[in-house]
């Protein structure tokens, strides 16, 4: 049993701040873009997340070139752009892609020029690896306060917003015939989408950060019938996947031949399509019988 | 009978439409339109596509705002508008559901009840019990645990019935519910309608653009041509000398085998059409 239990975690896993520390940001995160992706995947906003995500980039990246934690630049630049959008008027699906697109293309013509100028000053191209990619094993603990409150913010939003936001997901028309100030919903949804996007960002990377917001909610609504077990499932996939991720990003230093290490983005990308290609399995198998 | 000359106000109307005009980018949609809907009654919206019909429920339910004119519901309280939740019951015309969207057809209904209210919905046995009755109301019960998107049209209209139905409104607005079903389907939700309103003493303005399904069932109905409207009994309304004076030009009004043809134009125009309650058919 020892041996097996040494076998999965390779020493000093479990007394690594770092890994601590890693483990505690992952979880909080996946928490917030489970819940969060769901409705994304609901309102068909996906692309709207990765857009988010990577005009984020520029923001980590200009967070970078001033000196900052990158997760100031994260979700400073995700929210404004959430407002961009907002205006342009993403909420009406048609000209939604279009205005997304173009705040996109905009946001990481930003991007390349802040890393480009930031790894021509520092002569190092570990800036970029990190806004990008992310690059959980890295961060300081002191932002771990923030973290916590813009997870809480946004989580605050979906808990207060739940019902007219679900409704106003299944059919704008119901929930405006009921009163409801769709538009209103639509906007402080995407806010809250901004953030999570933010924090994903850090874990695993502004690139990769809608993966974690979408990846756990669209194999969650595979798994059940019930928006409320769709948010808890999402949430779940999401801090498994974290978790493995951490682990096994662990253990890759230990891994022949090159002992290196590989990224956690890599694995908790890679085992968040494994857990969707599963769900899209059974899925269909259920439709069948 | 034009419905400009009702006398208004009647106070137990559950919907009272009085002079209603609706103009969009220059186009009047709607011209003085005047309605009443009585509780218990079943009065159907009649006219072709385009008539204004989308437009008179966006007005009723304070969506959009007439440019002159006032429409007031039961239990509103408000002279404007039925904004502002359960007062009126809301059936859209378009609902299309991805068919993977974890939602049941319980779910969409629990929503009608609390939709509109903040925080989360916390599990109690009287919601469960209100959303289980209602379910049974418009027996639904075989399908309500299904996903919402991956049920027939018919069972759709029966959930979107029961969603718009248990916040209890004093009326009940359902937009084109028979246009994308087929006939038995349509029959079902029509009684069901129906039967639902008598028992409730519930209003029910039901829109189409084929007024023929609606015959047996219809109290009265409100005829929307060029944005005017003539309301009354079917009796009284579709006749000739009451719909030449709403389109303005000559019509002439058929009863075939116990079905209503309407014939818009003499024949010798060039754009002459039939309309069969409503939907008109080019004759060239």
């Amino acid at each position: 049993m020892h041996a097996v239990l040494r076998a999965i975690f390779e020493p000093g896993f479990f007394t690594s701040s770092l890994v601590a520390l890693a483990v505690a940001v992952g979880t909080l995160v996946a928490i917030v873009a489970g819940v969060i992706g769901v409705f994304t995947v609901l309102r068909g906003q996906s692309f709207a997340g990765e857009a988010l995500g990577d005009i984020g980039a520029a923001g980590g990246s200009s967070a970078y070139l001033a000196g900052i934690p990158a997760l100031w630049g994260f979700v400073g630049v995700a929210v404004a752009a959430a407002g961009v959008m907002e205006l342009i008027g993403i909420q009406r699906a048609r000209g939604r892609d279009l205005a997304t697109g173009v705040v996109l293309g905009a946001g990481f013509g930003l991007a390349a020029l802040f890393l480009y100028l930031g790894t021509t000053y520092d002569n190092t191209t570990g800036a970029t690896v990190t806004i990008l990619f992310g690059s959980i094993f890295a961060l300081n603990s002191s932002i771990l306060p923030l973290l916590a409150l813009l997870g809480a913010i946004a989580l605050g939003t979906i808990v207060v917003l739940y019902r007219p936001l679900l409704l106003s997901s299944v059919s704008s028309e119901l929930a405006a015939a009921r009163g409801l100030p769709v538009r209103l919903i639509g906007a402080a949804y995407l806010f809250a989408m901004a953030v999570a996007v933010a924090l994903s960002a850090v874990t695993i990377g502004a690139i990769l950060s809608t993966a974690l917001l979408v990846g756990p909610a669209a194999t969650a609504l595979q798994l059940t019938r019930r928006p409320g077990h769709a948010i808890v499932a999402a949430a779940l996939i999401g801090i498994a996947a974290m978790w493995l991720g951490v682990l096994l990003a662990y253990d890759s230093y230990y891994w022949p031949p090159l002992r290196h290490g590989w990224p956690v983005s890599f694995f908790v990308v890679t085992l968040i399509l494994i857990a969707y290609i599963i769900s899209r399995t059974v899925g269909a198998r259920r439709a069948v019988r | 009978m034009i419905a400009r000359a009702r006398a208004l106000p009647l106070t137990d109307d559950a919907l009272v439409v009085d002079g209603v005009t609706v103009r969009l980018g220059g186009r009047t949609v709607l011209d003085n339109v005047s309605c009443s809907v009585r509780p218990g009654e079943f009065t159907g919206l009649i006219g072709a596509n385009g008539a204004g019909k989308t437009t008179l429920f966006r007005v009723i339910l304070g969506l959009e705002q007439p440019s002159a004119g006032s429409v007031r519901v039961a239990g509103g309280g408000s002279e404007s508008s039925g904004r502002g939740g359960t007062d009126v019951g809301y059936v859209p015309q378009k609902f299309q559901l991805d068919p993977d969207m974890p939602l049941r057809g319980r779910d969409l209904v629990g929503l009608g009840l609390d939709g509109h209210r903040f925080g989360l919905p916390l599990p109690s046995r009287s919601r469960r019990q209100l959303v289980q009755e209602m379910l049974d109301a418009v027996d639904a019960g075989a399908f309500a645990d299904a996903r919402v998107g991956q049920l027939s049209g018919g069972e759709q209209q029966r959930i979107l019935i029961a969603h718009a139905l248990i916040s209890r409104p004093k009326l009940l607005l359902l937009d084109e519910p028979l246009a994308n079903l087929d006939l038995r389907s349509a029959q079902e939700v029509v009684g069901l309608v129906s039967r639902i309103a008598r028992e409730q003493q519930l209003a029910v303005l039901i829109s189409a653009h084929e007024m023929n399904p609606l015959l047996p069932v219809m109290d009265r109905l409100v005829y929307l041509a060029a944005g005017r409207a003539a309301s009354g009994t079917a009796e009284e309304v579709i006749t000739s000398d009451v719909l030449t004076k709403l389109y303005g030009h000559h019509v002439d009004v058929l009863r075939v085998h116990g079905r209503v043809i309407v014939v818009a134009g003499t024949g010798h125009d060039e754009h002459a059409a039939v309309e069969m309650g409503g939907a008109s058919v080019e004759i060239v």
